[in-house]
């Protein structure tokens, strides 16, 4: 592994002078093994203001039920399905990062996927609370599982997309958990080796007892190997079978094919701008900057205007068929959506979600953190307008104009979705202080092929056609973490 | 007799680590295990340790899984309480697709991770058995039973010849129970 070094063409992952496994380590863990600074209080508090507004309003909708919601008889789904699927989406980043990339030996996730397997998790967590407060009864939450009839309840029907979500969403937040667990025991033995007194003793008991010999280590490469394996085809699912709680209805605007791909395609798109948003904070502030490169901000920014070009491609598709459908009430339903009372949102969606991605395109921009930073909140902000204009404008103007309404939401509305985003943020505010933000171990691994410090060593040897050096000290240009100078005199 | 039960070789890179391991073995001098911080490949095929069998454990959950939700869903669906919806097929199989298959990776997820952490003794609590705390930070560990192999001086030098930072000899095989 370590005996070989990378083709010179290739950017370096982790740049820096004379970086060692100790200073990784070090780096790394200073968050954790320090105490907080003044940014992340004043982050913390304001989450958990959120997390409070989240605790009263769902509070308040458990106490006083549904009604508590903007709802009415014609809008019967509205921000609580699209703070959900808003959620869902956002954690595919994570399991993409994790899975996807691992099986296409995309080197540059290693220092990325922890933070964004977090993040996974925590909002998977958030879409999970939505379930469950949009219930009415929570108490009876359990009767979303198949259980026998003698519970009270007839047995669930399996024919129902609603019950396929459980069974994903289930099976996609505990899978994601083991495989961002498992990956987290080496790193949580590192901290354990290090402390002292009572942190020693909590990180011994979840640190499983790791100590790094020859056999868990082959084991440990073979168990992420197939979990990535079967993570990538359950992520690809998820999305699908969230799609298909809107697909297989029979309203026009959601009976559509092309839903399954779309989503999925939108869910990569909203996770990626979410792991930017918080990655380029994370990166400032805990100084990261030679780990978390300009070149895994651009890969990510790349990635971005991929997915949102194949969302721009499935917004017009399904324009196109509702017209070549001759279906008069699916023509209606996207003709509603662009020019009706909620033409706002839809142009909304259009402008956030397929226009502004597209100035990622020019390599400024890609390039500028600041502008990428504010693209990925525009794209999330876009995202959450695309859940609202499939769910409530094929929801308000339904086959009888004297029910035609419009949807308010109420202030428990908003306080459930600014709350789950409080929510979000103090338990990965929480995660950024007693664990690693970037697997330790992974990041390791690569120092010796992947780092500019031994491409530097490369270069000095001498034995490099001259034309690819030049070529890669060019692409340095981008990279903020490095120093033009040192490869001036070479 | 000495009362020296582990000789312990710290390394700081890792191929030099790989080294240490080929003159040891030159010298047929039985090594007892490597702590690193992180994966090092090839090194299992030099120790000898075998192919891992986990993945036709996993693909065995998996299948597990996928009868399991058939089963279920048949007896649910069929035997227990048969719904006639406009007579169509009670085993509409096509539906039931996408929940067999979150059944079969839920299986075998958890399967796979529960055979690993059975099979490597990782369990919440256990009592770590390390033999050198920077073996999760920056070194590079080689251990070898100073029972088994009597010539220290020689492996020392071995150690020492291959590029180790440190030599330790522990009278402790672990340094974490206390």
């Amino acid at each position: 592994m370590s005996g070989h070094s990378e083709s010179i063409l290739r950017e370096p992952l982790i740049t820096g002078k004379d970086i060692t496994y100790a200073q990784i380590t070090e780096e790394i863990l200073s968050p954790v093994e320090n105490k907080p600074n003044r940014a992340w209080w004043i982050g913390f508090i304001l989450a958990l203001c959120g997390a409070t507004l989240w605790i009263v309003s769902v509070g308040y909708t458990f106490w006083f039920g549904i009604g508590a919601w903007g709802l009415n008889k014609t809008v019967g789904w509205a921000w609580d399905i699209t703070g959900f699927v808003w959620w869902v989406g956002i954690g595919h980043a994570g399991t993409l990062i994790s899975a996807v990339l691992l099986l296409f030996r995309q080197n540059w996730r290693n220092s990325i996927n922890r933070s964004a397997e977090a993040m996974t998790i925590f909002a998977v967590i958030c879409a999970a609370t939505y379930v469950v407060s949009h219930m009415g009864r929570p108490w009876l939450a359990y009767w979303v599982l198949p259980l026998p009839n003698q519970f009270g309840s007839l047995w669930v029907n399996f024919n129902s997309p609603l019950v396929w979500d459980m069974f994903a969403i289930s099976t996609y937040f505990s899978v994601s958990l083991l495989f961002w667990y498992t990956g987290l025991l080496p790193d949580i033995a590192t901290i354990r080796d290090r402390a002292t007194g009572v942190r020693k003793k909590i990180y011994t008991i979840f640190s499983f007892g790791w100590t790094g010999s020859v056999k868990t280590w082959q084991r440990f490469e073979a168990v992420s190997l197939i979990l990535a394996g079967i993570s990538t085809p359950l992520v690809l699912s998820v999305h699908t079978i969230v799609s298909m709680d809107f697909a297989t209805s029979v309203i026009p605007g959601w009976h559509t094919t092309i839903f399954p791909p779309y989503f999925v395609a939108g869910a990569i798109f909203s996770g990626f701008a979410m792991v930017l948003t918080l990655m380029l904070v994370v990166r400032k502030v805990l100084g990261l900057e030679n780990y978390i490169t300009m070149f895994h901000i651009e890969s990510m920014n790349k990635i971005i205007i991929l997915t949102g070009s194949i969302v721009g491609v499935a917004y017009l598709t399904e324009f196109f068929i509702a017209w070549y459908s001759g279906s008069q009430y699916e023509q209606y339903a996207f003709i509603n959506r662009a020019t009706g009372p909620y033409w706002w949102a839809y142009w909304m969606m259009m402008t956030c979600n397929v226009i502004s991605p597209q100035l990622l395109w020019f390599k400024k921009v890609r390039l500028s953190i600041p502008a990428t930073w504010i693209l990925s909140i525009v794209v999330n902000i876009g995202m959450w307008f695309e859940r609202f204009v499939i769910i409530v404008t094929s929801l308000h103007r339904d086959y009888l104009p004297s029910s035609w309404t419009m949807f308010y939401p109420s202030w428990v509305d908003v306080g459930v979705f600014v709350g789950s985003i409080g929510v979000f943020f103090t338990l990965f505010l929480l995660f950024l202080r007693v664990l690693p933000s970037i697997a330790i171990a992974e990041v390791k691994m690569i120092l010796k092929t992947a780092s500019e410090q031994s491409k530097m060593k490369l270069i000095k040897e001498g034995h490099l056609d001259k034309e690819h050096v030049a070529e890669y000290v060019e692409s340095l240009e981008k990279f903020d973490s490095v120093k033009q100078e040192d490869y001036a005199k070479i | 007799m000495s009362n020296i039960k582990y000789i312990l070789g710290s390394f700081g890179d890792p191929d030099e680590m790989l080294h240490g391991i080929e003159k040891l073995q030159e010298n047929n001098i039985s090594i007892y295990d490597v702590y690193t911080p992180m994966p090092i490949h090839g090194i299992e095929a030099k120790l000898g340790v075998k192919r891992s069998r986990l993945d036709i454990a996993a693909f065995f959950f998996g299948i597990t899984g996928t009868i399991t939700m058939l089963t279920g869903v048949y007896l649910a669906t069929v035997v227990d309480w048969p719904v006639n919806i406009g007579g169509k097929t009670h085993f509409a199989l096509p539906d039931f697709i996408p929940i067999t298959f979150e059944l079969t990776i839920l299986f075998c997820a958890f399967g796979l991770v529960g055979s690993y952490y059975a099979s490597t003794h990782l369990f919440p609590g256990r009592a770590p058995r390390v033999m050198d705390l920077r073996a999760t930070d920056d070194r590079f560990i080689i251990a070898i039973d100073a029972k088994q192999n009597t010539e220290h001086d020689k492996i020392d030098e071995l150690l020492k010849g291959a590029g180790a930072l440190e030599v330790k000899h522990n009278e402790r095989k672990y340094l974490s129970y206390e």
